[in-house]
């Protein structure tokens, strides 16, 4: 019989990644919690959190104001923009069989960036709620499809890295074309900094409402697809031998990362390299099936995101530091690295 | 009695008229080929004749003209995952996926076994185990691809086709690359899969005398056009070989060492 069905080595290290990931995903979600300028002790926060949000005995109803109003829907946006962002990494990566992809790197994350400042710089004021996240989606597919465009027509297409130097080029555009429209209605200019350097700090449930159902969407259908994300690892020939129609899968792939994309960038800005950092340390884990990737890098890109934002708004306290230098500054040297790999791969 | 001369055996593949162009350059032009149920058909021809792009092509894989039937079907009518079901292509170049398991890349096999958002039976288990087993690779079934040999290599690539559970198999140059011991081991199985589960093969292949000695038939491709078609009686001589490759050749035939395709050439040390 078959290992699968034995349960052998391979399955257990996927059986040991989703444990840790799940022990990792708890820990994360309390350390959110707990951390803080007003200190709730930890006590305080698991007792708060299976009553349900009722203010248990000696806490205060500001203690239990801050943890259901401030901290807890920060937790929930950061795991879903770390989940969207590793998710649509791993899923850019497959379906354009390229280790470098990443929503920030393929020009996804500056296409939804300009998106969303056409947005608020130019659409009417009342609707930003609808308006931002249709932008930003609109703005994510523009990026990847001409970063893929670039990439293939121009630079041959075939190496690892054109497309990713596609991507930096379109990515330095439209982050120059938003850069304009920002200062040209200067009006707004704050209004979109603020969202640009990260808009956690000001995070609510509103955030949590806008996000939310675009990444369940998009999560969904990226999981749901993951066993066919294997086939395109072999190349469109013979995933089409195989019975594939690769580019249908490929259309739907992009369309659903870049709709995790967009909502990431609506409600946090511009974060880099977690869709990187977090597909390539779950494959060191469990190796290079999607199956195991992509439901593993949604879990570690929750985590991680939560505590690089933990990270974020504590180090420099009052103040806080943007999620995405946390995440370059880790991601950068981890990018090289990946290159360097793939070099001596190929 | 061979196969292929066997009284009323169906026709697995049938090729009419069929024509390849890539950017406007033919590559292949009107191939006719017949290929019986059970047969095993070479595909010969220097290199550049086009014999991937026929392959390709028969696989439904490249934009053509002309007439491709299985088993009396059109390759459009089958649609694509039913003509998945019937063709197993074996490229000459698999691409290797990073990080898969031998048993993982198997699995891809049963890809045009399952619905679109399915996942594997145990059936399909069965069908990837049986097909590891009989290449010899059930022991390799969770070591990592990149930790196999050459040879372990072309059989994993052979049992994903295998998992197919198709009735065609395409191979294109299925021993390249691999030492004397491996091509002959390969060319082996192939040939008791074809005996065993009546397999129809159609291969490429550079070495005349392997080629001579597996396959019942032989279709000799230059510039894109079949220019002799027959058994290795009538196709593999010296002079067909010096006209169409440009190679001088002796083909021996005795009674101990059997048929080859011996080189004329070199400064014979």
């Amino acid at each position: 019989m078959s290992s699968l069905v034995r349960g052998e080595r391979r399955l257990s290290a996927r059986a040991r990644a989703t444990v840790l990931g799940v022990a990792v995903l708890i820990v994360a979600v309390l350390v959110g919690l707990l951390v803080g300028p007003v200190r709730i002790g930890a006590a305080n926060v698991l007792r708060w959190l299976f009553s349900f949000g009722d203010p248990p005995q000696g806490m205060s109803e500001q203690q239990a104001l801050i943890l259901a109003d401030l901290r807890l829907p920060r937790v929930i946006v950061a795991g879903l923009v770390g989940a969207s962002l590793a998710a649509s990494g791993a899923a850019y990566q497959a379906v354009f069989r390229n280790p470098l992809a990443d929503p920030y790197l393929l020009g996804a994350a500056a296409g939804a960036g300009l998106g969303a400042t056409i947005a608020v710089a130019y659409g009417p004021s009342g609707a930003l709620e609808l308006t931002v996240p249709v932008a930003a989606f609109v703005g994510a597919l523009v990026g990847v499809g001409l970063a893929y465009g670039l990439g293939r027509s121009t630079l041959g297409g075939r190496s690892t890295t054109s497309l990713v130097l596609a991507g930096v080029a379109v990515a330095s555009f439209l982050t120059a074309v938003q850069t304009f429209l920002q200062q040209q209605r200067s009006e707004t200019l704050r209004q979109v900094y603020t969202w640009i350097l990260g808009r956690l700090g000001t995070t609510g449930w509103d955030d949590v409402r806008l996000a939310l159902p675009s990444v369940v969407l998009a999560l969904a259908t990226m999981l749901s697809v993951r066993r066919l994300l294997d086939v395109i690892e072999v190349g469109d020939l013979e995933a089409r031998s195989l019975g594939l129609h690769v580019a249908r899968l490929r259309l739907v792939v992009v369309i659903a990362a870049s709709l995790a994309t967009a909502a990431a960038v609506a409600v946090a800005g511009l974060i880099g390299f977690v869709g990187l950092i977090i597909p390539h340390t779950v494959r060191l884990m469990v190796g290079g099936s999607y199956r195991s990737v992509l439901p593993l890098s949604v879990l570690f890109g929750a985590s991680f995101l939560i505590l690089v934002d933990t990270l974020a708004r504590t180090v420099v306290a009052p103040a806080e530091i943007p999620i995405g230098v946390i995440t370059a500054f880790v991601g950068a040297p981890f990018f090289i690295a990946v290159l360097r790999r793939n070099r001596r791969a190929a | 009695m061979r196969l292929d001369e066997r009284a009323g055996v169906a026709t697995a593949l049938e090729v009419r008229d069929l024509s390849v162009e890539l950017g406007r350059r033919p590559i292949v032009s009107d191939v006719r080929m017949d290929v019986p149920e059970g047969g095993w058909v070479c595909v010969i021809g220097p290199n550049g004749a086009g014999k991937t792009t026929l392959v390709q092509a028969i696989a439904g894989l490249l934009p053509r003209s002309g007439s491709v039937r299985l088993w009396g079907r059109s390759i459009e009518e089958l649609g694509r995952r039913e003509r998945a079901r019937t063709i197993a292509l074996v490229p000459q170049l698999p691409v290797i996926p990073e990080g898969f398991t031998v048993e993982q890349y198997a699995l891809l096999g049963r890809t045009p076994h399952l619905g679109l958002l399915a996942s594997e039976g145990p059936r399909d288990l069965e069908a990837v185990a049986a097909a590891l087993e009989r290449l010899d690779l059930g022991w390799a079934a969770t070591r990592r691809l990149d930790t196999l040999s050459g040879g372990e290599l072309r059989r994993a690539v052979i049992a994903r086709a295998l998992a197919q559970e198709a009735s065609l198999l395409l191979l294109d140059e299925p021993t390249t690359g691999l030492d004397i011991a491996q091509q002959l081991r390969v060319l082996e199985l192939v040939e008791e899969l074809r005996r065993a589960d009546g397999l129809t093969v159609i291969s490429t292949m550079h070495d005349l005398t392997l080629a001579g000695r597996f396959a019942h038939r032989f279709s000799l491709l230059s510039g894109g056009r079949v220019v002799a078609e027959g058994t290795r009686a009538e196709v593999l001589l010296p002079h067909v070989i010096a006209e169409h490759y440009g190679a001088r050749v002796g083909v021996i035939d005795d009674g101990t060492l059997g048929w080859a395709v011996v080189p004329l050439s070199g400064p014979e040390r």
